[in-house]
Formats: structure tokens, C-alpha cells, sequence
């Protein structure tokens, strides 16, 4: 599946809702698939600056797609990170930095890139995209 | 409970009041960060850019006149409202950080390595910062005031450390991230028996009780009119004469010369040396206006209508298990920091938001007290007199849901 695809499937998803509760609640839902990180992987070097909660971004290269691994201390800000890894994990570098964050708005989350929200989404997509810049060099 | 405090006729005054947040009235807990600003402050600086912009103390024509009297009579509005003895004693700024950095530089100038300053362990990083900065230039010493259990300054260790040495002593009147009330006439009284000036930041004060800087005998203090109905981007300073006599201006510009040539320039007269530039000229009269608009109220039934504000708003709260509130005490403004456990501050906050309820979370620029309690940050919900006894009501029922939702 594309990236776009992706995209495209979670904006399906979020049209489901009527009201912000459920939306949130299914928010909540997803911040529970998110892979298991290791506290040992949660060290200063990986913690993305900018956020009022702490949130950490671990990449490897394998097999020519980055792995990401992230984990929030808050559960809504780990909710929009597991939807973000939806989209951004196991992707070629290229794909990456060719993509693009409208679909955020698309599902009503756009206060979530405020820059006063502090709460990383937009720090987050901006180190995703780091590394996918890093990673296409090496 | 205050029968007598008429809160529906007052916030008829505010006309961001009748804004939806997601659909829903704004509920507005952040009276802490900021507070709303009525139509007459809002009119007023209106009033200023439509009938008399202009320039101060430099026209001769009558535009000017009219703006430099308007601006002048904020400053004997200040002056009264604080009861300062002489108007050249209140010098605008634009706001409490521009006013701790003008005293830090002045004393940057006249302290020495052997000489020691104490900052309060409830400082906003404004209070902390400046003078750090002015210990690396001065070689003095800092020395800090713990916090005892609750949060409450530990004044038998302020006592130990407070010494002949000591300069300058420092402290919130208020703490901004928990609301406690500092002691502060008992802290100028002892650091004035060994020759200290001290400095009050009034930020979280000002707007809560009267205050009378005479009878305090504090050297200096601050605050800002953004806290205070007014607008932001202003705020002042308020210093003994003698004291900034002595000091050296932190900018230098126009305004604040008597004579200039390119080998020596003299400063003005108080309380221009430190006005430097063209000031916020709308910003100060309207700042005039929004403490003339509390003193209409009256701050003694704002004080008394928010204390009953802040009582039931701690009855409420404790009812919902779990939840913990940090700097308890019965010296305390209508503040109240808390955390409900397992539960991250930025999960309620955000939540509360969709509510239409703001509040703030995180550290509140006060990372010390976060340390001293062993949290990351809090939710931080302050109450003024615009809010009312249904608004806490409905913050209540808002975290019961936020709580079920989270956990």
C-alpha cells in the first residue's frame, strides 16, 4: 500500500464518527497498537524537543525501509503517533520525504499541528522526515 | 457564598465571553496566563488609534499633548492604584520580564563577587533567569529559599541563609504555578534588617487583592496589565527613587537622554531613563482604563467573590478519586494545580479543551516546582471573577468524563 493509501484509509476511518468523542476514544484505541519500546531506547538522543509530553522516535534502516519505534508519556499524543507509524513505518526513504501531512486535516486533528499545541505532531512528522532525509544519503 | 457579587451584569463586560469553543460556550480557566480584557479596555485603545495617535513628549502640536496627557495620567493611575508616592517611581515597561531584567542590569552594575543574592524555590524561569545571567557578569552569589512539603516557602531556612551579605532578595508575590501567597511583608522586613532590597514580582498578585506599596516599604515591584483586564505587551516597574537613581538604564535610545553628543550622553530625569523608544503608548492608557475598570468592581469583592470561587472549586474537585491538588493552603488565589493519577496532564488538558474548557498544563514555566513535587507538570485550572459557580460545575463533570475516557 502507498503512503497515499494509507492516508486515504484513515480519513475513511475517521469519517465514521459523529462527534469528538468517539473520535477521540478511537484515538485513545490506537495509541494501545503501538509497538512495545524499550525504556533503554528512550534516551535523550531520541527524544523529539517541542513537546509538552515526552515523546521519543527511534529509526532503523532494515531491508531499505526505515522501522520506526515511538512512545509518548500521554495517551492521546501516542494515539496520533500510531497513526502517523501507520503511515510513515517500513517506508523507502523517498517515500517519505515525497509525502505530505494534509490528511491530518482531512480527519480533524488540524489543532493538533499548531505550533502552541506543543504537543509534537508537527515535531514528530518534522524528525520522521529527518531521518528519511539522513537515511537516502547513506 | 457572595450573594451580593452581581458575575452575570460583569461578564456582559467581556465580549469574548459569548465565543464557542467546539460548539461549546468557552469556559476560561487560564486566568493565570492571561487574563480576558473588557469592552471599555478594548474601546479605549480603539479610541486612542481613531481620535489621538500620536507621539509623546515630543510634539508641540495638540495631538501629541492629548496622548502624552493621557499617557501620563495612566502613570498617576498606577501610582494611586498601588499607592505609590511619587509618579516618577513607576516606570512603564512591557511587562513583568522587561521590568526583573531592568533591575537585574542595574545591579549587574553594583554588585560584587562577595556579595550574595537569594531567589524564592517558587520562581517562574522570568524571576530565575535574568539573574543568573546577572550572577556570570557580577561574580555574586545565588542562593535559593527551599520549598517545605506543601509547596510554602521554608522561612526558618530563608532566616539561615538570609545574611549581611545578602543584596538582593527576590520572590513571586504569588506563585504562578500553584497560587500560594508568598509572606512577603515578613520577608521584606527581614531582609531589610540586613540591608537587602528586595524585589516583588506582582504578576499572579496584583490582580486578586489590593495592594499598597508604601505601607510594604518594598523596594521594588512589578506587574502586567495583561493579567489585569489590560492588554499585553505592557506592564511596570515600580523602584524606590534613590534606588533607580543609582541603576543604569537597560536600553539606550531615544526619550531617555537629557543631552547626547558622540563622546557622553546624560540621562534623563525618572522615570524616563529607563523609557527608552517610543513606549506602547495605547497599551498604558488602556492599561490606565482597565484599573479604573477594577476598581468599579471593587478588588475587595473580587478578592472575597474569588476565594468563595476557589473553595468550592476544591470541594468539587477532591470529589473525583484520584485526583491530587499540589500547593494546598489557606494563603493561596484562586488557583488550583492538579493531577489525577495514571493520567498524563496533556491527555486532560487536551480533552478538556473539546469541552470548551481551557486550562493550562505542562510545567507553567516553573520547572523547580515540578521538581520539588517529582511531576512532570500539571493541569492548572485559575478561576477570576468573570467565572462563575455553574463553570466549575461543568469542569467537574467535564474530568469525570476526561477520567473515564483515559483510564
Amino acid at each position: 500500500m502507498t503512503i497515499e493509501n494509507a492516508q486515504k484509509d484513515i480519513i475513511d476511518n475517521f469519517l465514521f464518527f459523529d462527534d469528538w468523542t468517539q473520535k477521540y476514544e478511537y484515538i485513545i484505541e490506537l495509541s494501545k497498537d503501538l509497538e512495545f519500546m524499550s525504556d533503554n531506547l528512550k534516551s535523550e538522543d531520541n527524544l523529539i524537543k517541542g513537546c509538552q509530553s515526552k515523546v521519543w522516535l527511534h529509526a532503523e534502516m532494515i531491508n531499505g525501509k526505515i522501522n520506526f519505534l515511538a512512545d509518548s508519556e500521554a495517551i492521546i499524543t501516542k494515539g496520533i503517533i500510531s497513526i502517523l507509524l501507520n503511515v510513515f513505518n517500513n517506508r523507502k526513504p523517498q517515500e517519505i520525504l515525497d509525502s505530505d501531512m494534509g490528511f491530518i486535516e482531512k480527519i480533524g486533528l488540524k489543532e493538533h499541528l499548531s505550533p502552541n499545541r506543543a504537543n509534537g505532531l508537527s515535531s514528530m512528522y518534522k524528525q520522521i522526515k529527518f531521518y528519511a532525509l539522513a537515511f537516502s544519503k547513506s | 457564598m457572595n450573594l451580593s457579587f452581581n458575575v452575570e451584569k460583569i461578564r456582559q463586560d467581556f465580549p469574548i465571553l459569548s465565543k464557542k469553543i467546539n460548539n461549546k460556550p468557552l469556559i476560561y480557566f487560564d486566568n493565570a496566563a492571561t487574563s480576558q480584557t473588557p469592552i471599555c479596555v478594548i474601546d479605549c485603545i480603539k479610541d486612542y488609534y481613531e481620535k489621538y495617535n500620536s507621539n509623546i513628549h515630543r510634539g508641540v502640536h495638540s495631538l501629541s499633548d492629548e496622548a502624552t496627557s493621557a499617557y501620563e495620567d495612566a502613570r498617576n493611575k498606577v501610582k494611586d492604584h498601588f499607592n505609590i508616592k511619587y509618579s516618577e517611581e513607576v516606570i512603564f515597561t512591557s511587562g513583568t520580564t522587561h521590568s526583573i531584567n531592568i533591575v537585574s542590569n542595574g545591579f549587574s552594575k553594583i554588585l560584587t563577587k562577595d556579595d550574595e543574592i537569594i531567589v524564592s524555590g517558587l520562581e517562574h524561569h522570568s524571576n530565575i533567569v535574568p539573574w543568573q545571567m546577572m550572577i556570570e557578569s557580577s561574580g555574586a552569589k545565588l542562593k535559593v529559599i527551599p520549598l517545605m512539603e506543601n509547596g510554602e516557602l521554608d522561612m526558618d531556612e530563608f532566616a539561615n541563609i538570609l545574611s549581611l551579605k545578602t543584596k538582593v532578595v527576590f520572590l513571586n508575590h504569588v506563585s504562578n504555578a500553584l497560587g500560594l501567597i508568598n509572606p512577603i511583608e515578613k520577608i521584606i522586613n527581614m531582609s531589610h534588617e540586613k540591608g537587602a532590597y528586595v524585589l516583588i514580582d506582582g504578576a499572579q498578585s496584583a490582580a486578586h487583592f489590593k495592594i499598597d506599596l508604601q505601607k510594604l516599604n518594598v523596594d521594588f515591584f512589578t506587574a502586567s496589565a495583561h493579567k489585569l483586564c489590560g492588554p499585553t505587551g505592557v506592564g511596570f516597574l515600580y523602584g524606590k527613587k534613590e534606588l533607580l537613581h543609582r541603576m543604569e538604564p537597560l536600553m539606550g535610545g531615544g526619550e531617555m537622554i537629557s543631552d547626547v553628543t558622540f563622546s557622553k550622553t546624560t540621562y534623563a530625569d525618572l522615570p524616563h531613563k529607563f523609557e527608552a523608544g517610543t513606549p506602547n503608548i495605547s497599551g498604558v492608557i488602556a492599561f490606565g482604563r482597565a484599573l479604573d475598570y477594577l476598581n468599579e468592581i471593587g478588588l475587595e469583592k473580587i478578592e472575597n467573590y474569588e476565594n468563595d470561587l476557589l473553595d468550592y472549586a476544591n470541594s468539587k474537585l477532591k470529589q473525583i478519586e484520584g485526583l491530587k491538588i499540589y500547593g494546598e493552603s489557606k494563603n493561596k488565589t484562586s488557583v488550583i494545580s492538579f493531577n489525577i493519577e495514571g493520567i498524563h496532564s496533556y491527555d486532560i488538558g487536551a480533552l478538556l479543551d473539546k469541552f470548551g474548557i481551557a486550562v493550562r498544563t505542562g510545567q507553567h514555566c516553573a520547572q523547580p516546582i515540578m521538581d520539588h513535587f517529582g511531576v512532570d507538570g500539571t493541569v492548572r485550572a485559575s478561576f477570576s471573577f468573570i467565572n462563575t459557580f455553574q463553570e466549575i460545575d461543568d469542569l467537574f463533570e467535564a474530568l469525570k468524563k476526561v477520567k473515564s475516557m483515559l483510564s
